[in-house]
């Protein structure tokens, strides 16, 4: 890779009048036809395709519907739609007013994390800008469309960056995370069909609109197409915001980074994946490591008993307390550790640990609880050794 | 629309997280009312689109274990234990939550369910401080039983050795040991959801979530308004009512103390449940009998007082009307009832600006504890401070109602203990009594003679049944039996949250006598009330009393009414707080019917027809109802507390 990567490349390209006007001019079907046909996927982390939760909510019926931007940004080691939100916000802005024409919403709605409040003031005045420009509004582009966007703020939950405890959070409750189905795109915000879209996803959007589906599904791999960008974060010599293909190696973005030496990467945040050495070769991808956009480096000196419990340690206060695994899961899980740290959990306590984990995986009720055992799991499994070894009084 | 749902209306406060797939069905609605094939465990099913995993499993028999789940609530799908496996979903599915829109394939017991299962109770298990042998839910405890279902043979992630939180019993209705807390939040659904009270909500997150009060302050101080509708649907002993049976043994063991016991006409038709009868089996003699074997010197009914308050609740709404229609001055109509203790705190707390609309008249219940301080003490000669007076009622508010500092107008303390149904059947395993299997004997004189008005008290329409019964004999002179098939007014009948009737007085006939007694009566003949039209109204569920008195401060139909009806229990008494666990719209179904066929028994089934309610008034209450005997007596006051909590 020759040119630089390191930030918004691809979107410092991109002209967000031109994104919106070449919008305007198509039917709603069509709108919704181009993002299907660019085969962009969610770039909150979850990954799913954004032109068939657009059509879900279109064809949805509702006295109102909703857009709304997912700007929580809670998932550790990810920082890269606060870079978009501060440099590129009529990207974001854009998109949204896109989504709302294309699922007939008439409001957007921006949930933006508590510690960013920050950014609010430009936010606001980059959206009294597009007020006064004819570009939010009642009528569109002086098209029949109307569509304004508020922001609100979100109060620091990790897990108020799940869609639906983030409806639950706009609507004034405790945020914790509903049942599903039904789905957002049938019963979300109000208990109207809502789409909630992840910041850089509906950047994307713009692109998608101001270059084309062809040229978006031409980058990536056939599964994960487009630009991604990436928040680098440990033990790398330039850390930072990067934007790669998906589909890049892990070992390729290592290099780049400066972070050849790594023993293990962390990708996906704390409920991400970690990926050892030993799978440098592996692929971020939705096929492979899927990530919303978290990498972080470990050098060869980390604990990587301490980095699990770093993690747990996060799940064990974000938990929001709803379900029975996840709530007392998450507990076990970091007791587990500190065992292991004194060299007092046994092999078969490990194990038991271990299937606890993945019963957490199964039966959880929403993805903080479903994907909180997954470093935890990697860890052991990759790194068992190093983890045991306490155990038999050979690491102190 | 089931009781359920309605619960669940637009304007619910509960989080929409906890009412699941009530809110809205998904896919297009063109197909409701369509039926979906689903296979479970490869037995085939058809059922209505947006039915649960859960619901479709029942319909074939199919057993899904639950917890947070209750028939009578939203959907939270908190506990997973009711996890089964959906082919093609990567995790597996909360059974209870998960709407069927589309033909799935579905297996209830695979090895991931069943090792998912276990390990969630093990967790449970893990937080849970309890020993079953001194639990008053021991063998009847949802989590015992799953625990012995699911073969917990050891404790896979420990068991607290110690108590973690302190017994919260500053409630007389109320007590919460939140070492045995689940945190199935059926207690938050039913308390916000069902009652629209909001007393609990579950606080902090993660592994330090627990049930709270507001600002954790002890239940006595919180607006609770001791319905005890949480202790009915907690799966464990985590809520349980105030116990006074140890009390009440001493009392009776003591010979210098005259015990007797008054008992309300709803633990009759449920106390069969505590002995393994199915819910609906009427023991009202058998219980007579058992009563007077454990040692209570005399037994009374309920629904003797249940008559009187009739004739004095009827009185004083004929005199509203008559201050209203005739002397034309401003009196707050419609009157509401005021024998439900939790209706009564419920209005205190969050209505107290409608409280001159409340009848004075004290509940039937603490009627009965000052008659028998009074007039049963003076009649046998037993000095009043030596009586106690216990009651059975189906309510854990009767607890509090009795500890009212002014409920003691005969001199005394007027009812010493609430005892519940439970607390009850309890005393009897005690005394090795079987209950099915006793004798049948009658009711103790001087208030033996009851009617079936009485015992329909128990039932939600029950009181307004009642009244409606007397004001139309007692103003038309007529036999309600020529105006009502076997004098059922039925239109006041049903579990329908709100019901509104309107009756019009055929013809009017001649004052009786026994209102005649009241020498300040002001009018001497009833025209005034010729061919008017009585609206009233029955209520049941302080949820649906909110949405009556919204109604009434808006204007609307309801504030067009004389009389309205409240109960603060779903179902009524019937469905009371200190009634036997579990409870469901079934389970009250049956009771309700054994209710009204006790009252279809009766020979007497007029409130004024009683026998010993007219002596009562000959002999006692001399100035008649209303009158300044019986306003000593027999009527309360009410106290403003508000919503806000210092
Ligand atoms: C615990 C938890 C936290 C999440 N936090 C975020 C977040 O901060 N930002 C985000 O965009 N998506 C987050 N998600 C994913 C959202 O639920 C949702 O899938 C996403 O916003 C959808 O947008 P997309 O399809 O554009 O990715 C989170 C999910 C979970 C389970
Ligand atoms: S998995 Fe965790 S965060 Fe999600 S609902 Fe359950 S307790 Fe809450
Ligand atoms: S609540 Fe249930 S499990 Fe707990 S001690 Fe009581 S009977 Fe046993
Ligand atoms: S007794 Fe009634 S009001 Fe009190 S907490 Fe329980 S449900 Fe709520
Ligand atoms: S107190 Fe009972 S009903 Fe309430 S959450 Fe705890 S276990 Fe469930
Ligand atoms: S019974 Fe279904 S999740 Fe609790």
């Amino acid at each position: 890779m020759s040119a630089n990567r390191k930030g918004l490349v691809t979107f410092s390209t991109i002209d967000p009048n031109a994104a919106l006007a070449a919008a305007v001019a198509k039917t709603r079907a069509e709108i919704i036809g181009e993002v299907t046909a660019s085969k962009l996927k969610g770039r909150g982390g979850a990954g799913f395709p954004t032109g068939v939760k657009w059509n879900l909510a279109a064809a949805a019926k509702g006295d109102a519907k909703y857009v709304i931007c997912n700007a929580d940004e809670g998932e550790p080691g990810t920082f890269k739609d606060r870079v978009i939100l501060a440099e590129v916000p009529d990207l974001v802005f854009a998109g949204m007013t896109i989504g709302g024409i294309a699922i007939g919403a008439v409001k957007g709605i921006i949930y933006l994390r508590g510690e960013y409040t920050y950014l609010r003031e430009q936010l606001e005045s980059a959206l009294a800008k597009r007020r006064a420009a004819g570009l939010l509004g009642p009528q569109v582009m002086d098209k029949a469309v109307a569509f304004d966007i508020e922001i609100r703020m979100g109060s620091g939950a990790y897990v108020c960056g799940e869609e639906t405890a983030l409806i639950e959070s706009l609507e004034g409750q405790r945020g914790e995370p509903r049942n599903r189905p039904p789905f957002p795109v049938d019963t979300g915000f109000m208990g109207q069909p809502t789409i909630v879209n992840n910041v850089e996803t509906f950047a994307c959007v713009a692109a998608i609109f101001a270059k084309g589906a062809a040229w978006f599904a031409s980058i990536g791999t056939e599964k994960s197409t487009g630009p991604k960008l990436f928040s680098v974060s440990g033990d790398c010599a330039r850390p930072g915001v990067y934007e790669f293909p998906l589909g890049i190696m892990v070992s390729e973005l290592l290099r780049e980074v400066g972070g050849e030496n790594a023993k293990a990467v962390q990708i996906g945040g704390a409920s991400g994946h970690c990926v050892p050495s030993s799978e440098f070769t592996r692929t971020l991808s939705y096929e492979d490591v899927s990530t919303g956009g978290s990498v972080m480096v470990f050098g060869p000196q980390r604990d990587m008993l301490a980095v699990a419990k770093n993690f747990m340690e996060f799940f064990v206060e974000e938990s929001c307390g709803q379900c029975t695994p996840c709530r007392e899961g998450n507990a076990k899980l970091l007791e587990g550790i500190e065992m292991l740290e004194e060299g007092r959990c046994s092999a078969a306590y490990l194990d038991e640990l271990t299937k606890l984990g993945e019963v957490m995986q199964l039966a959880s009720k929403c993805g903080l609880g479903q994907s909180s055992p997954n470093a935890f799991l990697s860890i052991v499994s990759h790194f068992q050794d190093e983890l045991m070894g306490r155990t038999h009084g050979l690491v102190r | 629309m089931s009781d359920q749902e309605k619960a669940n209306t637009a304007t619910s406060r509960a989080p929409v997280s906890q009412r699941g797939h009530l809110v809205k069905m998904p896919t297009d609605g063109t197909a409701i009312g369509a039926l979906v094939t689903v296979s479970i465990d490869g037995q085939d099913v058809k059922v209505p689109l947006g039915s649960t995993i859960l619901e479709a499993a029942k319909q074939i028999g199919v057993k899904i274990p639950t917890l947070c789940y209750h028939e009578d609530l939203c959907i939270a799908g908190v506990c997973r234990i009711c996890v089964v496996e959906v082919e093609g979903q990567r995790t597996l599915q909360a059974a209870c939550a998960y709407p069927i829109t589309s033909p799935l394939k579905i297996h209830t017991h695979t090895r991931k369910v069943r090792q998912s299962r276990r390990r969630i109770l093990d967790l449970l298990l893990s937080k849970h401080y309890g020993e079953c042998y001194s639990c008053f839910r021991n063998t009847n405890c949802e989590l015992q039983t799953l625990a012995a279902e699911y073969g917990v043979d050891f404790f896979r992630f420990g068991h607290p050795d110690k108590p973690s939180s302190e017994l919260d019993n500053s409630s007389y209705s109320v007590q919460r040991d939140m070492n045995k807390c689940i945190l199935c939040r059926r207690c938050v659904r039913t308390c916000i959801d069902l009652q629209e009270v909001g007393v609990l909500e579950a606080v902090h997150r993660g592994d330090k979530t627990r049930i709270s009060t507001f600002m954790d302050k002890p239940l006595a101080e919180v607006v609770c308004i001791n319905c005890g509708q949480c202790i009915n649907r907690c799966p464990t002993a985590a809520l349980g009512a105030a116990d006074p049976t140890d009390d009440v043994w001493r009392d009776i063991n003591d010979p210098t103390k005259h015990v007797v016991i008054q008992t309300a006409p709803a633990p009759r038709a449920a106390i069969g449940e505590c002995f393994g009868l199915p819910p609906g089996t009427p023991l009202t003699f058998e219980m007579n009998s058992a009563l007077r074997a454990i040692g209570f010197d005399k037994v009374f009914d309920t629904n003797f007082t249940a008559d009187l308050t009739i004739i004095e609740e009827g009185t004083e709404l004929i005199l509203r009307l008559h201050k209203a229609l005739v002397e034309k001055q401003q009196v707050a109509l419609p009157q509401f009832t005021s024998c439900s203790p939790g209706w009564v705190k419920y209005i205190e707390h969050f209505y107290p600006e409608m409280l001159p609309h409340m009848s004075s008249a004290k509940s039937p219940q603490q009627m009965f504890g000052s008659v028998i301080k009074t007039y049963y003490a003076k009649l046998n000669n037993i000095d009043p401070a030596s009586i106690v007076t216990v009651a059975l009622m189906p309510c854990s508010a009767k607890k509090f109602e009795c500890n009212r500092p002014e409920m003691a107008s005969s001199g005394y303390k007027d009812v010493d203990y609430g005892l519940v149904t439970r607390e009850l059947a309890q005393m009897f395993k005690e005394a090795g009594i079987e209950l099915p299997k006793m004798p049948k004997s009658d009711f103790d004189d001087p208030f033996g003679t009851a009617t079936g008005s009485g015992v329909i008290f128990g039932a939600t329409g029950g009181v307004m049944e009642a009244a409606l019964r007397t004001v139309i004999e007692l103003v038309s002179g007529m036999k309600v039996e020529n105006l009502y098939d076997h004098a059922n007014i039925l239109p006041v009948r049903g579990f329908e949250g709100i019901r509104y009737v309107e009756l019009t007085i055929p013809k009017v006939g001649p004052v009786p006598e026994l209102l005649k007694t009241n020498k300040h009566l002001p009018f001497d003949s009833w025209d005034w009330l010729a061919g008017a039209t009585l609206k009233v109204a029955v209520a049941h569920g302080t949820a649906n009393a909110k949405k009556v008195l919204e109604d009434i401060k808006a204007g609307g139909k309801l504030s067009e009414c004389h009389f309205i009806e409240f109960m603060a229990c779903p179902g009524g008494c019937l469905g009371g707080g200190g009634m036997p666990i579990p409870t469901s719209p079934a389970i009250r179904a049956a009771r309700a019917k054994a209710i009204y066929a006790e009252d279809a028994a009766y020979e007497v089934r007029k409130s004024h027809e009683n026998p010993a309610v007219i002596r009562l008034y000959n002999e006692f209450l001399t100035d008649g109802p209303n009158g300044h005997t019986a306003h000593h007596l027999l009527h309360t006051t009410y106290t403003p507390r508000g919503k806000y909590i210092t």
